[in-house]
């Protein structure tokens, strides 16, 4: 079965200036950023996203590192999910 | 009277330093009591806000040269100043305002000439150096207070005055007029908050972080561009030199005692002896050239301090094997040691110049019979060799 | 925590096309790039972000003044597009007097951590914050010396572990730490005293408000104001990254309470303080669950 997720906003994110802390990641209310398996130039493993971001900015506001940027839609992004 | 009155007044040389400070637009002023300086801090706490300047009663002498300095990044002309062990409190940011290129003037009343290597060798971190003014009485100081911010500015670098008990306390008629001094450039470094956000925000640093646009010391970059910029500074060179063309014997002496040594060697001169002098001016840089100069002729030369013998070191080095270098000073204070003591009077100092033109011992320094250092016997016995 | 089920990742390599507006920029303004060589899991760039940001927000940019304080934080000077006045270890609070009172006009703060402003330089800010100086004085609190890999310094809480506390800060051998917010917050001269934090995403925003009110109390020549900001060092921690926020709350946290210390002339108790983080910290994080805090 199928789910549709709802995307408000979503983030850019300079996976070269990660340096891997993974502070964003329980941060994030949605819970929508995992850690990647490929690593950056310098080594560190970095966020990616997946469908449901809400454009809260709370992984901007934990990022040591400024990779983020952050959008809102003007009409949300769905996206269907395998459940 | 106003502040910067150009009429002859009898005032104590503190005041006239003040004044002679106010008159090269210092703006501020921080400092902490202590003898014999503090009347300096009492004459800018007393005339600063008339001029529109500041004067803080600092809670440290930390404090106090860390106020100074904020005042000199704005641009603003500002001085501290201390005595002894308030210098010493603030010698390292002597140093680091060295290495940050910051004008900082100070006022150092010192409380006898045993500070001269503080004065001279610094006691802060790091290689540098800064300019050392020292008048030889309050009429002198009133021309080189307004010189020392003057050069203070020229080089963007610290420059001491160095005083004592008797410029900060003689009460002389002097009158404190303006000394003409070439126009300065503007200063394009100075922070008051605007060029923040623009790309091109001004930072006054020790250290080599740059920011985009500015240049990239980094630290051994910096460090490499004061070590070639105290070069330039020795060009300031200062001295005052008399009777040296025939000397047979040279005296080195500075600060309020270099007249004492002055009004002596005329005496001396008086009665045919073939006595001359060299009086620094700046103490650092040291007049090695007039020094050197001086010796050529001379059999001997010395050099009179109120210390155990400090800038003889200096004269060493500047008279460099032309001819022997005797130490004719001596440790003098009066009983409190704040002030200079027995042995500043002309008598004293005029026959220890004649015992050196003659060959013979020096005098006593009195007190020293008194109180001379009796070395215990363990310390008599040879300390055995430990290098392997 | 959400139940999202994860889809596939998302482009996140450049800015959406069309459709989307930027809530929040990558950068504030004052920051000339988000290269810094700080540690991974740092909180200081958080607390020097939250700084640029509530100058920006106030339009106190173009007379932003700082004297900047020795340790990690220090390489910022070359980063943040903000006049510099570099301080010895311990002595900015008396440079930006020395400032302020040249430059009344300007927006004059420190910038400085613990082993500066509590250790080397208490006195400084002390005097400062007792004469009443309109400036701002920031603190960057981790309880350690991180530049120097980890030592103990005065703010340190009792059974931290540190490279010179290596069982743990007993108060017996080591002594107590100071709550220097505590101890401003009674000086007569200071005006706005509050203790932020950056362990999660709600207390960067409570902490960037304290530091506009700061900022406002300077405008308003009403006095000293001061922003203490808990920050994470897991290097000096000797923790893994992740666990800096839970450590901070959990150690540094629970001895250096959060919250406005002293507002308005009134100093608020533990009590009042500790009610009061709880109901912040529920309301945030609801603010944010719903999609962003309110401003």
């Amino acid at each position: 079965m199928n789910t549709i997720v709802r995307s408000r906003g979503t983030v850019t994110i300079d996976v070269e200036a990660c340096k891997g802390c993974e502070l964003c990641v329980p941060a994030c209310p949605p819970a929508v950023l995992t850690m990647s398996t490929p690593v950056n130039k310098k080594g560190y493993h970095y966020p990616e996203l997946h469908p449901g971001c809400t454009g809260c900015a709370a992984c901007l506001m934990v990022c040591p590192d400024y990779c983020f940027e952050v959008f809102r839609f003007e009409v949300p992004v769905e996206t269907e999910v395998e459940a | 009277m106003t502040t910067a009155t150009p009429t002859r007044a009898l005032m104590e040389g503190s005041e006239a330093l003040v004044r002679a400070a106010i008159l090269a637009d210092c703006k501020f002023f921080a400092g902490y009591p202590m003898t014999p300086f503090t009347e300096v801090l009492e004459h800018f706490a007393a005339l600063l806000p008339d001029v529109g300047g500041v004067c803080i009663n600092a809670e440290s002498e930390l404090e106090a040269v860390g106020m100074a300095w904020g005042a000199v990044a704005t641009g603003e002309r500002a001085a501290t100043g201390s005595t002894g062990q308030g210098i010493a409190l603030m010698q390292e940011s002597f140093s680091e305002a060295t290495l940050a290129e910051l004008p900082l003037v100070i006022f150092n009343m010192s409380r006898s000439q045993g500070d001269y290597f503080q004065a001279t060798r610094g006691g802060g971190h790091g290689d540098y150096r800064h300019l050392v003014l020292a008048p030889q009485d309050v009429r002198e100081g009133v021309r080189l207070v307004q010189l020392a911010f003057h050069l203070a500015d020229k080089w963007r670098n610290p420059v001491m005055l160095y005083g004592d008990y008797l410029l900060a306390h003689t009460q002389e008629a002097v009158t404190v007029e303006k000394v003409d001094l070439p126009p300065l450039p503007p200063k394009d470094w100075g922070v008051d908050g605007t060029t923040s956000g623009t790309g091109r925000s001004r930072t006054v640093t020790s250290l080599g972080v740059a920011k985009p646009g500015a240049r990239p010391f980094g630290q051994e970059g910096k460090a490499q561009y004061i070590a070639t910029k105290m070069a330039y500074l020795e060009r300031e060179v200062r001295s005052e030199s008399g009777y040296c063309d025939d000397a047979e014997t040279v005296i080195v002496a500075f600060g309020s005692p270099a007249k004492f040594v002055k009004y002596a060697i005329a005496q001396l001169r008086d009665e045919g002896l073939r006595v001359g002098y060299v009086r620094p001016i700046t103490l650092w840089p040291f007049p090695t050239e007039a020094v050197h100069a001086a010796a050529q002729g001379a059999r001997v030369v010395g050099s009179f301090e109120i210390s155990s013998g400090q800038m003889v070191d200096d004269v060493r080095i500047a008279v460099a094997g032309a001819a022997p270098v005797e130490f004719i000073g001596g440790v003098s204070s009066d009983h409190s040691g704040f002030g200079l003591g027995r042995l500043l009077d002309v008598d004293e100092v005029r026959e220890r110049i004649r015992a050196l033109h003659e060959g013979r011992p020096q005098p006593p320094v009195p007190g020293y019979e008194e109180f001379a250092y009796e070395p215990l016997p363990h310390q008599l016995a040879a300390t055995p060799e430990v290098t392997p | 925590m959400s139940t999202i089920p994860l889809g596939p990742v998302i482009d996140t390599s450049r800015a959406p096309a069309s459709g989307a507006r930027v809530v929040e920029p990558q950068l504030p303004q004052l920051l000339f790039t988000n290269t810094h060589h700080l540690c991974p899991g740092c909180g200081e760039p958080l607390a020097i972000r939250s700084l640029a940001e509530a100058l920006e927000d106030l339009g106190l940019v173009h007379t932003a003044i700082c004297a900047l304080g020795i340790g990690c934080y220090t390489s910022f000077g070359g980063t943040v597009d903000v006049e510099i006045v570099q301080a010895l270890h311990g002595r900015a609070p008396s440079l930006a007097t020395g400032i302020k009172r040249m430059r009344p006009d300007a927006t004059v703060f420190t910038l400085q951590g613990d082993g500066d402003m509590v250790n080397e330089g208490l006195q400084e800010v002390l005097h400062t914050a007792a004469r009443g100086e309109s400036v701002t004085c920031v603190l960057l609190n981790n309880g350690v010396f991180g530049e120097t890999g980890g030592h103990m310094t005065a703010t340190s809480v009792i059974g931290q572990r540190t490279k010179n506390t290596i069982d743990g800060r007993d108060a017996a051998y080591h002594g107590y730490p100071i709550l220097i917010g505590d101890l401003i917050a009674r000086l007569e001269g200071a005006a706005y005293v509050a203790r932020g934090s950056v362990h999660n995403a709600g207390s960067v925003a409570r902490t960037k408000k304290m530091l506009r009110r700061a900022f406002e109390t300077q405008r308003n020549r009403a006095g000293f104001s001061f922003v203490e900001i808990l920050t994470m060092c897991p290097t000096g921690w000797f923790i893994p990254t992740g666990e800096g926020p839970d450590y901070l709350s959990s150690t540094l946290g629970e001895v250096h309470l959060m919250g406005e210390l002293k507002a308005d002339g009134v100093i608020r108790t533990t009590e009042e303080l500790h009610a009061e983080n709880v109901r912040k910290a529920a309301e945030l994080d609801a603010q944010l669950a719903r999609g962003g805090i309110e401003d």
